[in-house]
């Protein structure tokens, strides 16, 4: 088209007559292309609720059976739930179980993965850091079927000495209480995977979190004669307090989930106990789900959907207390 | 010139190796189009289809060894089993999802009613096609040799015996050195047959000694315990001092015990396992067609092993479509053959049924089809 009409004219002039219509022909589309893009970024929007909703609906219309049948019935109707017992008392060790699991997978992995993000920060020479840091992306990758396996054939007759030691000379501790298991198919070992597994999730959010201290906070500090150790203890963990908050609820999440490690290590008990050594005390929501699922009928899908219902809520809430403590420790962060 | 020969050679190589995969492909997909369709014209002399089937996970691997038979001697049926467990089976060929079933237990009473809607007017045909003996295995050090009272198993798993120089124990095993280690006894923490089995043995046999009734659940809380065959058995080695009941086939280099029968000690093995299937009676109160075992565990007869899993397979006399039938008929028939036992015995370790068995589950499945 500009070839014909302006074979002998200057570089100015095609581009500038067929210009008012071709700006006009992109401003439709583009008009067109933003109402479609707001449409969709809305409907993404929208969809998450939508999912949401959908999943909590079927959580409570297929768990209404056993919401509203009687313990005693449940339990003729099904092998696995305790005679004279009621719902409520059959979720109770679970949700202590999956609570436990979780808070001592946290507890192991949430201190560990700050050292590590703070040392690819400000500790490691750069080149080191990217390297560490794809390496911790990479960790999250692995299934957590693996993770179970390595945790029930590798890691477990590794820390049955471990396990041993601790009960021989912190026994006096309940929650060491002897004898320790062996094979230590107990929830201590269960931990320690779980904080394998979340590791790398709390430390990818809280090496962004650091990177964004502010740099001037943190040269303010060294020029005023901090060490390394105290220009991150006063300048970089305020300012990644929530941050750090957010991290581990969200590793918290992974780990209340958590099904196939679980099932492989654990040996599976209903009590409220702790004594985080024996095998036989402990189980969690998603692992009895997994386990007693395939032999279920019709009432006991219906009791362990209930079950589900549970950890919905749980997630639901630790999620919301997470949101809490961060917008509440947002003005004290020192970001603003 | 080295390097120019070495890449000669190499894209030689890929060429040829590039015709050949191509021409693999242009030769194999006209077959694999072609055969279904000349086959149809041709239909009855040979058989051709879909046959599905669910149920008992404890006949998956004997399963895999019977479809992969089946389907080398015909090439165009297609069989498919999936293990969704007894219960779960039983439910989908009751509903009419699968044309046949695998059961750890035969249909109960108002399944029974049920199968005579979903048989098309025909009845349920069960028969006994899986057995499979249950070793109880130990991870013990320096101890070889182990005999077992149904008595003392039973005070082990209820954990009234705690430790290997238990007098119970050494009673009975006077020329082992037992150590002074705890007994840490293993049990299958999801529902299942094995389950099922090993606690119906310690009822029948034990007395006084097992005071929980028989169930696929375990009844004896806390513990350790393991999902599966499998879990068990990498538990089981896992430990010291462990022991645990799981699936002969899978007990690997774990010792296993001889159990008590009578007064002598006899060690599982397959012959041991189907010399106390016809040792027992059959059970009252089934279809015509049905041979159902009521396993007689408290069998004193010589040289049975009565701790075993009979897996039944369930199917009906009559289906809605003929052809389906005839499927179902050959599949069966070729599994209760001596062929089809030995392949399961070969990838199962299942033990094959004797010949006096073999002769009333071939009239039963002689059944199938004869009721459209």
């Amino acid at each position: 088209m500009t070839t014909t009409t302006s074979p002998t004219a200057p570089v100015g002039s095609p581009g500038g007559a067929p210009q008012p219509p071709r700006s006009a022909r992109r401003r439709w589309p583009e008009g067109r292309a933003t109402r479609a893009f707001r449409w969709l970024a809305t409907g993404a929007g929208a969809l998450i609720l939508v999912v949401l909703a959908a999943v909590a609906l079927f959580l409570i219309v297929r768990a209404w059976p056993a919401l509203t049948a009687d313990g005693a019935t449940l339990g003729e109707d099904i092998s696995w739930f305790p005679d004279d017992s009621s719902l409520l008392r059959f979720v109770g060790p679970l949700v202590f179980g999956t609570l436990l699991a979780a808070v001592l997978a946290l507890l192991i992995a949430t201190p560990i993965s700050i050292g590590i993000a703070l040392f690819i920060s400000h500790y490691a020479p750069r080149r080191l850091a990217n390297g560490l840091g794809y390496v911790i992306d990479l960790l999250a990758a692995i299934p957590s079927v693996v993770y179970g396996l390595w945790g029930a054939i590798w890691l477990a007759p590794r820390l049955s000495p471990v396990w041993q030691w601790l009960s021989e000379t912190l026994g006096f501790i309940p929650l060491f209480a002897g004898p320790a298991a062996d094979p230590p198919r107990v929830i201590l070992t269960v931990g320690v995977v779980l904080a394998a597994m979340i590791l790398p999730i709390i430390t990818a959010v809280c090496r962004e979190v650091f990177l964004q201290a502010p740099r001037l906070h943190e040269e303010a500090a060294l020029a005023l004669g901090a060490t390394r150790w105290e220009m991150i203890r006063m300048a970089v963990l305020p300012f990644g307090r929530s941050g750090i908050v957010s991290a581990a609820m969200l590793g918290l999440g992974r780990a209340l989930g958590e099904t196939m490690a679980v099932l492989m290590i654990l040996s599976p008990g209903a009590l409220y106990s702790f004594n985080l050594l024996q095998a036989g005390q402990h189980q969690t929501i998603a692992a009895n789900i997994a386990l007693q699922f395939p032999e279920a009928d019709p009432t006991g899908v219906s009791v362990l959907i209930a079950t589900g219902l549970a950890l919905f809520v749980i997630t639901l809430a630790v999620n919301m207390a997470a949101r809490a403590i961060v917008a509440r420790r947002k003005e004290f962060s020192g970001a603003n | 010139m080295n390097v120019s020969l070495h890449r000669r050679v190499g894209a030689i190589a890929l060429t040829g190796a590039l015709a050949l995969s191509l021409a693999a492909c242009g030769s194999d997909d006209p077959v694999a189009a072609g055969a279904p369709a000349g086959d149809a014209t041709e239909a009855g002399s040979e058989l051709s289809g879909e046959l599905v089937g669910a149920g008992a996970s404890s006949q998956e691997s004997a399963m895999e060894a019977w479809r992969a038979g089946f389907q080398s001697a015909n090439p165009d049926v297609n069989v498919s089993y999936d293990p969704v467990g007894s219960g779960g089976g039983r439910t989908q060929f009751l509903e009419g999802g699968t044309d046949f079933a695998g059961s750890d237990a035969a249909l109960k009473e108002d399944e029974l009613t049920q199968a005579a809607e979903r048989c098309t007017d025909g009845e349920a045909i069960e028969v006994p096609l899986y057995i499979s003996p249950i070793a109880v295995i130990y991870n013990l050090p320096g101890v070889d040799e182990l005999n077992l009272s149904p008595a003392v198993i039973a005070g082990i798993f209820n954990r009234t015996i705690t430790t290997w120089n238990a007098p119970e124990i050494a009673a009975d095993n006077p020329d082992a050195t037992l150590p002074d280690l705890p007994i840490t006894p293993v049990n299958r923490s999801d529902e299942s047959g094995t389950t099922e089995n090993f606690t119906e043995y310690l009822v029948a046999t034990a007395g006084e000694a097992w005071p929980h009734e028989a169930s696929g659940d375990w009844p004896v809380s806390g513990g350790q315990s393991a999902q599966g065959t499998s879990g068990v058995v990498q538990t089981v080695q896992g430990g010291e001092g462990t022991i645990g009941y799981a699936d002969a086939s899978k007990a690997g280099s774990l010792g296993t015990a001889r159990i008590k029968v009578g007064e002598e000690w006899v060690a599982y093995s397959p012959e041991a396992a189907a010399a106390v299937v016809d040792a027992s009676p059959r059970a009252e109160g089934q279809s015509e067609h049905a041979v159902v075992v009521e396993l007689d565990r408290a069998t004193t007869a010589s040289g049975a092993y009565p701790l075993v899993l009979i897996s039944y397979s369930i199917a009906c006399t009559a289906y809605e479509d003929p052809a389906k039938a005839d499927l179902v008929k050959a599949f069966l028939g070729y599994v209760a053959s001596s062929e089809g036992q030995e392949a399961a015995a070969t990838s199962a370790g299942s033990a094959p049924i004797s010949d006096t068995l073999r002769t009333d589950i071939e009239a039963s499945i002689e059944a199938i089809g004869a009721g459209a």
